[in-house]
């Protein structure tokens, strides 16, 4: 078992408990190995994903139509300005006057209202933004899990609420694209606010980006239409090779995604954890 | 299978685009220049043109470009979510002369939900630029080009999905000035038309989503110049003297349609065809591509107000694509003399009637045109409201908008005495459209009116409530249920007394 400080933070992470947390913080990594010898109980906070196959949405010639992706813990919700907050206090390298310009870019926890205080326009029950992808990396690390694969990611926020082919479910995805239409928060709902999908995880959609393990591995030009030699993604010669040239809302994160390096912190992209089984 | 024909053609799109712009300009770039000193490029907003060039010498131009995404509106009581070059649709107008080293500095705003790039048509390089411009919210990237080839030139987002980044606005107009400049003009202007794919039909009003099977389908809900209905109409009409040379620098940003670009009433003396620099004469109407431009020149001789639309008439007609030219001057009865007669035409075999004059036709404008009565409540004061959006939206086009029709042709609402009819016949007139004759203020009409079905109860309401209390007109008010009992009475089986 773990010490439930995920339930905790949700419930207003009060500085006391988040302490408390950081003292056990320590205590918990035993546990988390100990764990591991039990596949079937997922860690607090994160449900199993069982095994499945993900499509990508574009492909070269010579890649494969479809990626097995074994079964893994996922967490239910993006990681929280109060859960980051613990990480920070355990880790002064990653706080924000120290961190080093190389793994975060200056707009790092911008946000905040100073290093170990995310402040008034970070509620601690908000999804941490403005992280780098090594920041993202290391609170993984620290927690002794790790960032998802675009595969898992995928697959995970594949699933409706009722069904895990949320694909063919056109209600699903015009739902997702119409979020994707609108402007940008400047204020975020707490997470675990959006109902659970079929696998029981909330928020893939509709409160932030989320970075991925290797959300640069599908490197593609930046123009939609190229047909450049490595353009296995966006291509317009490259629609022929897509799984859905209608499936927008894929385009748009494969786009996201591609648009970043691993230092950039944006205002709207922030992160969850994963873990295998 | 439908979806398959789709996918087929969406890609085969990309192909030809992607084919199409590696190509450009090789039999004619020209050597590069001699660069001189620098320059930040003055950018503008349409309908307003940077000034022209006046350097006789290639300079280096900065431009600073922020791409931002904003919620706006698109027609009245309609709003879009934007994705713009500089804030409103089209993006900014930048102005630069062939030779000159353009230094392009791409933002993406902080807030943006998206990444974002350009397409400069104007650039000789792979991708006009779009993979060197990709940008993530909250940063800047930067490139160079040289602009080796003069003429009007698109710029856009290509930024997958790419019809969905040029269909949320993300398009302008970038002109290369020829070494030698463009012949000197009066007055210029900057005009973009683009199509508007929203979940809800034309006029549904509140926040509109991007409705991406529309898009697919092209059956786009809007059609407009400028970024939105009425951009160029009214008080935001443009505005010129009699004799002054007008040239209009045209694109279309697509994402789908080809513009039919005319102007009611004037010819073109010279149209730059797609953005070149071969000019041609005496063009009534000229073609404009999605991803194209071309630059218009005219000269009005007459004052009055000149209509501009895509000649694809219902788009003009229904989905908001007009803008208007308000001339002022002399006028000049040599070149147009306006009514000079009205009488009665009788066939020639039963010529027996004699031609009769009869008295002729001046239209005076309505007083109080727009005003709510002085003792409407507040509720009809807000349905006047909302009627008279649906009035300007739809059918002013016929009905003008002082409510004062087209002699012989459309009939008048102002001061309308058909309008005491019952208010039951006046929404079943606009349910299911009218025809055949009658009689109007003592004069007969027999024109078509289409039905407007597609309009809710509360929109007929409304918009009835509006005619039935403007121009001198006096009724109570259209209830949306009375509308909802005529709808369901205007069912083929159900018998006409039923109203009653």
């Amino acid at each position: 078992m773990n010490f439930n400080a995920k339930t905790q933070r949700r419930d207003g992470a009060r500085i006391g408990e988040i302490f408390l947390c950081c003292v056990l913080a320590s205590l918990r990594f035993c546990v988390d190995s100990s764990a591991a010898t039990n596949a079937s109980i997922a860690p607090a906070g994160m449900v199993q994903i069982p095994a499945g196959v993900y499509r990508p949405l574009l492909k070269s010639k010579t890649d494969a139509a479809e990626i097995a992706v074994k079964s893994f813990y996922l967490d239910v919700e993006p990681v929280s300005n109060g859960e980051f907050l613990e990480f920070v206090r355990a880790h002064p390298q990653w706080q924000r006057s120290n961190v080093a310009r190389l793994f975060a870019d200056k707009s790092y926890l911008k946000n905040w209202a100073g290093d170990l205080e995310p402040g008034k326009n970070a509620p601690s029950n908000a999804p941490v933004t403005f992280v780098s992808w090594f920041a993202a990396k290391a609170y993984a690390q620290w927690k002794h899990e790790r960032l998802p694969t675009i595969a898992e990611w995928e697959l995970a926020a594949n699933a409706s609420a009722t069904r895990a082919d949320g694909e063919n479910d056109p209600q699903f995805k015009a739902e997702i694209l119409k979020w994707y239409c609108e402007s940008s928060a400047t204020e975020f709902l707490p997470v675990g606010v959006g109902g659970k999908n079929f696998y029981g995880v909330r928020d893939l959609h509709g409160l932030v980006w989320e970075w991925t393990a290797d959300f640069n591995s599908a490197i593609l030009s930046g123009d939609s239409r190229d047909d450049g030699a490595d353009a296995k993604l966006f291509c317009g010669a490259g629609a022929q090779s897509a799984r859905a040239v209608d499936d927008y809302p894929a385009f748009m994160r494969f786009a996201f995604r591609s648009s970043l390096k691993a230092d950039y912190c944006i205002h709207n992209l922030g992160f969850r954890c994963a873990k295998d089984l | 299978m439908k979806t398959n024909v789709l996918k087929i053609s969406f890609a085969s799109l990309l192909l030809t685009v992607a084919a199409i712009c590696p190509s450009k300009s090789e039999t004619q770039a020209a050597a590069i220049p001699e660069i001189i000193g620098s320059e930040n490029a003055v950018l503008t907003d349409a309908p307003n043109v940077p000034p022209p060039i006046t350097r006789t010498y290639a300079t280096k131009v900065i431009v600073n470009l922020e791409v931002k995404e904003v919620t706006r509106r698109l027609a009245d009581g309609v709003d879009y979510t934007f994705w713009t070059f500089g804030g409103s649709v089209p993006g900014k107008f930048i102005r630069i002369r062939e030779g000159d080293e353009v230094e392009f500095h791409l933002a993406n705003a902080p807030d943006s939900k998206m990444p974002h790039n350009i397409d400069l048509h104007a650039v000789s390089g792979p991708g006009g630029g779009a993979a060197a411009s990709f940008v993530a919210p909250g940063h800047e990237s930067q490139f160079t080009f040289t602009a080796l080839n003069p003429g009007l030139y698109v710029y856009h987002c290509a930024t997958a999905p790419v019809g969905m980044h040029i269909a949320n606005g993300m398009y302008g107009l970038i002109l290369v000035e020829p070494a030698n400049g463009l012949p000197k003009v009066d007055k210029e202007f900057y005009i973009v038309q683009g199509e508007f794919y929203t979940a809800g039909k034309f006029g549904d009003p509140g926040l509109q989503p991007f409705d991406l099977d529309k898009a697919v389908d092209e059956r786009p809900a809007y059609v407009v110049f400028n970024g939105a209905v009425g951009s160029l109409t009214d008080s935001n009409a443009l505005t010129a003297r009699v004799g002054e040379k007008i040239r209009f620098f045209v694109g279309n940003g697509g994402p789908n349609l080809v513009s039919s670009f005319h102007v009611i009433g004037n010819i073109f003396d010279t149209v730059y065809d797609e953005g070149g620099t071969t000019p041609i004469h005496n063009v009534q109407t000229t073609l404009i591509p999605a991803g194209g431009a071309a630059m218009v020149e005219f000269t009005p001789k007459v004052p009055g107000t000149y209509t501009f639309l895509d000649h694809s008439i219902l788009r003009a007609f229904n989905k908001g694509c007009i803008g208007q030219l308000k001339v002022t001057g002399d006028a000049n009865g040599a070149i147009f003399s306006g009514r000079q007669s009205d009488t009665i035409f009788t066939e020639p075999e039963t010529n027996s009637v004699p031609a009769v004059k009869v008295e002729p036709v001046a239209a005076k404008p309505a007083k109080n045109s727009q005003s709510v009565p002085a003792n409407a409540t507040p509720a009809v004061a807000a349905q006047m409201e909302s009627g008279r959006q649906v009035y300007q939206q739809i059918c002013f086009v016929c009905h003008q908008p002082n409510g004062l029709g087209v002699p012989n042709q459309i009939p008048p609402l102002a001061g309308s005495d058909f309008l005491a009819h019952e208010k039951v016949e006046l929404i079943r007139t606009l349910i299911q459209g009218r025809s055949g004759e009658i009689v109007v203020n003592g004069k007969k009409f027999s024109g078509i009116m289409v039905p407007q079905a597609d309009l809710t109860d509360e929109q007929i309401a409304n918009v009835l409530t509006f005619v039935r209390n403007n121009w001198n007109n006096s009724g109570d008010a259209v209830t949306a249920d009375e509308v909802r009992a005529a709808r369901a009475g205007a069912k083929p089986v159900a018998a006409a007394n039923s109203f009653e």
